[in-house]
């Protein structure tokens, strides 16, 4: 058996049986895409990722990407697969047909992406930086700039970085000091000199393609102070000429790469604009509005991210399963001859049970919010895309947030399936736990995502978006209490329970938003971590009724695999009864646990 | 220059392959299938000898049920020009096979029949033979190496203790081996051309061809499962343990 083989079937029941495929295919632009030739996508994209990036991921984490004096190596094998993927037309496969994509909508993209990164996160970090520079340059790039990058960094010849980071600027862009300033060499027509340095730069360096396409803020020299003098410059590793080929080097260079907990093989560089007479650099957009426009991306970056948490927990889940199937340790507790595999003892069964119950969960709920971007963005009716614009604004930080601390949780009860194997680097469940572990800092740490929720999504606009959301798991409730079936029952009396407490909290906290600003944000990651369970608990008693529908169906004689749905309803009980019951406790933590946080003066730390 | 491909929608390799419970066959409900990988090698040096300029068209076709249909959706994106799929919900036997790939062969007027020398199903290794007997061509089983020089084709075949080169005079029949190449992964660009290639669909009663199965299966039944082995003290009783126990050498 392949050490990673893509969930085919779970994926295509979300798209096909809890999206509903039909709803994006009748969007404009998305007629051709039928759910058979999705599923045909998906099944040559999980080939290539498990054949060809899931057996670099070990020795890449083995090997990490080296620096040697400006130059950068990734690990052997990286630039093969990379050529591979490349000419496999993944790179493209969700930009505009217009600078060389296929045009497809993100219910396609995000499990093809989710694979990718199940397969080998470090390697699929490079393409997901790209596409955000592509996006910013689709938004706001003018059209000579577009024509001169977007055909190259579609196909994945030429790669992108997001250079926003400084030494003193993480969290708090508004202390960005790198400098911008205006140009006039004839040889590079309109353009800046950038002068500063930049840390964390994701692919910053490294032998994968010809040219590195850097976004980056800086300041002009007039700029206003803080966050509103900000603009965003596009500065290419070697300057492109006029005819499309590659010119000068630019003043452009990586002075190092991070040593890391995790995601060995993707180089984290620290990169020096200006070291000369200063990088070449074009504006994109207006001067000052970078910010805004990094913002405009940000949903789609930490979209991308969350998906992180999603693909790592699969993978550990696959191989804890793997081992749980084939160790072979102590009696049955209910009496056995022999000793038995681990996966018939009922701790490691819980242990499995919530490793597949949370991915089942995560992936529903971020495939959701893919389906819901295509909406918000193609549907032909203003409301119907306001209506899901709101939605995906108000779940993104949950599904960042939430997706990607659970991954870590994920992980972690990984490694604890395999006992003290886990602990030892040789089967690879330890590697997962390491790179699961930065999806929680970069895109905004899980505390600006929970910060974003309770302040920008729900107590700036009253709670409108997080009544509609509840209105709508409210009428899934009422289904499965009508359903008459025991199960399905439980699992509505189990969301009834978690979707009051989210009500309780999002009261509580568009009322205290004013007033008490420091206690709500006091209990804002418990609220993200609560909104999480809620929704993901939402889409999971959804397939459970799915999969019961689809049951009575195949008893009357219909087609269908009755195991794959009996499992979705075991899963959605388990979820009701493991996860979903912890949503009362973390409404006590929301809506009383400040007095505690806030408790200490400084001084008694 | 027309290649013809068979291809065969097979239980995917990497399923363990279970007996219905009835005894009647292997269960396939539910199942992952895909296209037999020796027919996608098969496919594979179609494409190449497109695109090294010696072959002009390449017609998959397949014989079977209709979700043979993504079988030949693959074909298409692998590379193939058009399909034909021949479509029943009868059991196929390797002489039926051999009988509807005549009569599209005769249709289609290829200059070669290229597919596995086997499908991992049933593993017959009889259907490029028939085909080639009755067409009345010339055939080289078993390729490991392919060269189409005029009205010649040359065939490295892997046999019994070692490589066999034949030239055949095309028209030939074709079935391949595993070292004959390495088949490229689907590009998504091809995916999306796939959907718009053409894919015929016919029934083999209109091609004239009796498919009732000549032979009759009676069982089917898991292979016993492997005992435990033991460890031996030393070779002598290896040796030992061979000869009387095994059986295995005198």
């Amino acid at each position: 058996m392949p050490d990673y083989t893509a969930p085919i079937r779970d994926m295509t029941f979300v798209i096909d049986e809890l999206v509903g495929m039909d709803s994006i295919s009748r969007l404009p632009g998305c007629e051709e895409t039928t759910s058979d030739l999705v599923t045909q996508i998906l099944e040559e994209c999980g080939r290539f990722s498990s054949e060809v990036l899931a057996p670099l991921n070990q020795p890449g984490d083995r090997e990490g990407s080296s620096f040697d004096n400006g130059k950068v190596t990734t690990p052997a094998g990286f630039k093969e697969a990379y050529l591979q993927f490349i000419q496999g037309g993944w790179n493209a496969l969700q930009f505009p047909a217009e600078f060389g994509g296929q045009g497809l909508p993100r219910i396609v993209s995000t499990p093809v992406t989710e694979m990718c990164k199940s397969a080998n996160m470090s390697f699929a970090l490079c393409p997901l930086l790209t596409g955000g520079a592509i996006e910013a340059l689709l938004l706001r790039g003018a059209e000579e700039i577009k024509r001169m990058f977007l055909p190259k960094m579609v196909e994945g010849a030429w790669t992108g970085t997001m250079n926003l980071t400084e030494p003193q600027a993480g969290s708090d862009l508004a202390l960005i000091k790198t400098r911008a300033v205006p140009a006039t060499d004839p040889e590079f027509g309109s353009h800046y000199r950038l002068f500063g340095q930049k840390i964390f730069i994701t692919y910053g360096e490294h032998d994968l393609a010809e040219n590195i396409i850097h976004l980056v803020l800086a300041r002009t020299p007039e700029a206003p102070e803080g966050v509103k003098g900000i603009s965003l410059f596009i500065v290419p590793k070697f300057i492109v000429n006029k005819d499309g080929s590659l010119g000068k080097r630019n003043d452009v260079q990586c002075a190092s790469i991070e040593h890391k907990m995790g995601i060995h093989a993707s180089p984290t560089a620290v990169m020096l604009f200006g070291e000369k007479d200063g990088a070449v650099g074009y504006l994109v957009g207006e001067e000052n509005r970078g910010l805004e426009y990094m913002f405009i991306m940000m949903n789609a970056a930490r979209f991308a991210v969350g998906l992180e948490g999603v693909a790592i927990s699969e993978r550990a889940y696959q191989r804890a399963l793997a081992y749980a199937k084939e160790r072979i340790q102590s009696r049955d507790v209910a009496g056995s001859d022999k000793s038995v595999p681990i996966i018939r003892h009922p701790d490691v069964r819980r242990m499995l049970m919530s490793m597949k119950a949370h991915t089942e969960a995560m992936r529903a709920l971020q495939y959701v919010v893919a389906a819901s971007m295509d909406i918000a963005r193609l549907h032909p009716d203003r409301d119907e895309r306001r209506r899901h614009q709101a939605f995906v604004d108000f779940m993104i930080p949950v599904v960042k947030g939430w997706n990607t601390e659970t991954g870590i949780e994920m992980a972690s009860i990984g490694i604890q399936v395999h006992g003290g194997m886990g602990f030892i680097e040789e089967t690879g469940a330890a590697q997962y736990l390491r790179d699961a572990r930065i999806a929680t800092i970069y895109e905004g740490t899980t505390g600006i995502q929970a910060n974003d929720l309770v302040g920008r999504k729900l107590a700036r606009e009253g709670g409108v978006t997080a009544k509609v959301v509840i209105g709508t798991i409210r009428a899934v409730e009422t289904e499965l209490a009508q359903a008459g079936n025991s199960a399905l029952t439980a699992i509505g009396e189990s969301l009834g329970r978690g979707t009051s407490a989210l009500a309780e909290c999002a009261e509580w906290i568009t009322g205290n938003y004013k007033a008490d600003i420091r206690a709500v944000h006091a209990g804002a990651v418990p609220f993200l971590k609560l909104t999480g369970i809620v929704c993901g608990g939402w889409q999971m008693a959804r397939a459970a009724l799915v999969a019961r529908k689809k049951l009575d169906a195949i008893r009357k004689g219909g087609d269908g695999d009755a195991a794959f749905y009996e499992a979705k309803i075991g899963t959605a009980l388990f979820y009701a009864d493991h996860v979903l019951s912890q949503a009362g406790g973390l409404r006590d933590v929301v809506v009383r646990g400040a007095r505690g946080v806030m408790a200490l003066a400084e001084e008694q730390f | 220059m027309k290649v013809l491909v068979p291809v065969k929608r097979v239980v995917d390799y990497n399923v363990k392959v279970r007996v219905k419970a009835d005894g009647t066959g292997v269960e396939t409900a539910n199942v992952k299938m895909s296209m037999n990988p020796f027919d996608e090698i098969a496919l594979e040096e179609a494409v190449r000898l497109k695109e090294a300029g010696k072959a002009t068209e390449i017609i998959a076709v397949s014989c079977g049920v209709q979700a043979s249909q993504e079988t030949l959706r693959t074909a298409l994106a692998i590379g193939a020009d058009r399909a034909v799929l021949v479509q029943t919900d009868a059991e196929l036997q390797p002489l039926a096979v051999a009988k509807l790939l005549c009569a599209v062969a005769k249709k289609e007027n290829p200059t070669i029949v290229l597919m596995g020398k086997q499908a991992i199903d049933d593993d017959c290794n009889q259907t490029g033979q028939m085909f080639a007997a009755l067409m009345g061509w010339a055939q080289g089983t078993f390729a490991s190496k392919v060269i189409v020089d005029g009205d010649k084709v040359s065939v490295t075949r892997e046999i019994d203790g070692g490589l066999e080169t034949v030239s055949l005079k095309l028209p030939a029949a074709i079935t391949v081996d595993l070292r004959l190449n390495e088949p490229r992964y689907v590009t998504l660009p091809n995916i999306m051309k796939a959907k718009k290639k053409p894919l015929e669909v016919l029934a083999p009663d209109a091609l004239g061809v009796d498919i009732t199965p000549r032979i009759a299966t009676l069982k089917v039944e898991e292979p016993p499962k492997r005992k435990a082995g033991v460890k031996v003290p030393d070779a002598k009783t290896l040796v030992e343990k061979l000869k009387n126990e095994a059986k295995v050498i005198q």
